[in-house]
């Protein structure tokens, strides 16, 4: 169990904030969208000039979580009643699913609700909803 | 130079998911528990993002470039489709499954922890067939159509 209350709500905004500056610096300096599967995507499978920024970005984010690791390692902690088979399921899900949607929770959640772009509202939509029927439905099992 | 900066976006990306305690798929979770306990910390992490994202949008809409690529690259414009509501759900379900999404699963990655773990290597399968089979398949049907045509006409290899 996580512990909820109103120290988490300046975590989650300071926490918000600064990946909102992340995604803006992006945009500003290398005009890209942060959109996470989209950087992951063009480096499996790579196209010349496209590669190099995205593997930067990956690599700048594997650097940011070693510092969170070293510095607060609680925040990598897993207590949900969850088996390694449903994250494997979760994961497959994850990877085709953003990529047939063309963005997730950073390119469409963040990125496209931040500048109103309407196939990023209807995508936050559905994936938040579906999100929260499957909580629903495991809670049930 | 520009690599450098990027890296840096990445790396300040990674820190604000930890700060926001996406990285811990019980607040996911919790969030999406929207029968049970509900944990807001999520809505806040969107909240402070989206906001600080509209901004830097805002100054970036008014500048002809950006400060080191040649050109902005930007999602075409295009209306909402299938793919967009299907895939959606898909991604939807699995993280409502998994607690995580690809960017805290990247971030988690140096823990090693095997439902990171679990989670990454199925993900990263999924997102490279996604976009590399019809590549594959395609590079596949235009040898077998060069191949075909050569063997009907042999002429055209001198071509």
């Amino acid at each position: 169990m996580v512990t909820v209350d109103a120290t988490w709500v300046l975590h989650g905004l300071a926490g918000g904030v600064i990946i909102g500056l992340a995604s803006g610096m992006l945009l500003l300096v290398s005009g890209r969208i942060a959109g996470i599967t989209g950087i992951i995507g063009g480096v499996l499978v790579p196209t010349p000039g496209e590669w190099s920024w995205r593997l930067a970005f990956i690599g700048g984010m594997l650097a940011g979580g070693a510092v969170v690791l070293w510095f607060a390692p609680v925040a990598f902690a897993v207590t949900v009643p969850r088996s390694l088979g449903l994250f494997a399921l979760g994961g497959a899900l994850v990877g085709v699913g953003t990529r047939m949607a063309n963005g997730c929770t950073s390119g469409h959640g963040v990125c496209g609700v931040g500048r109103l772009s309407p196939r990023s509202l209807v995508a936050a939509a559905v994936f938040t909803t579906c999100g929260a029927l499957a909580v629903a439905a495991l809670r049930m099992l | 130079m520009k690599h450098g900066v990027v890296f840096v976006a990445g790396f300040l990306f990674s820190i604000g998911l930890g700060v926001g305690g996406m990285t811990q798929p019980a607040r996911i979770i919790g969030f999406l528990d929207v029968t049970g306990r509900w944990d807001p910390t999520l809505l806040f992490v969107i909240l402070g993002a989206v906001a600080t994202y509209a901004v830097a949008y805002a100054v970036a809409r008014r500048r002809p470039r950006p400060l080191v690529a040649p050109g902005f690259v930007l999602p075409a414009p295009r209306r909402v489709d299938a793919p967009l509501v299907v895939g959606s759900a898909l991604f939807g379900t699995g993280w409502g499954i998994a607690g995580f999404c690809p960017g805290p699963g990247v971030t988690a990655l140096v823990s090693l922890k095997p439902q990171v773990l679990a989670f990454l290597g199925p993900m990263l399968l999924g997102i490279a067939l996604y976009e590399g089979l019809p590549l594959w398949l395609t590079h596949r049907r235009n040898r077998r159509r060069a191949r075909e045509a050569v063997s009907a006409d042999p002429g055209l290899v001198d071509g």
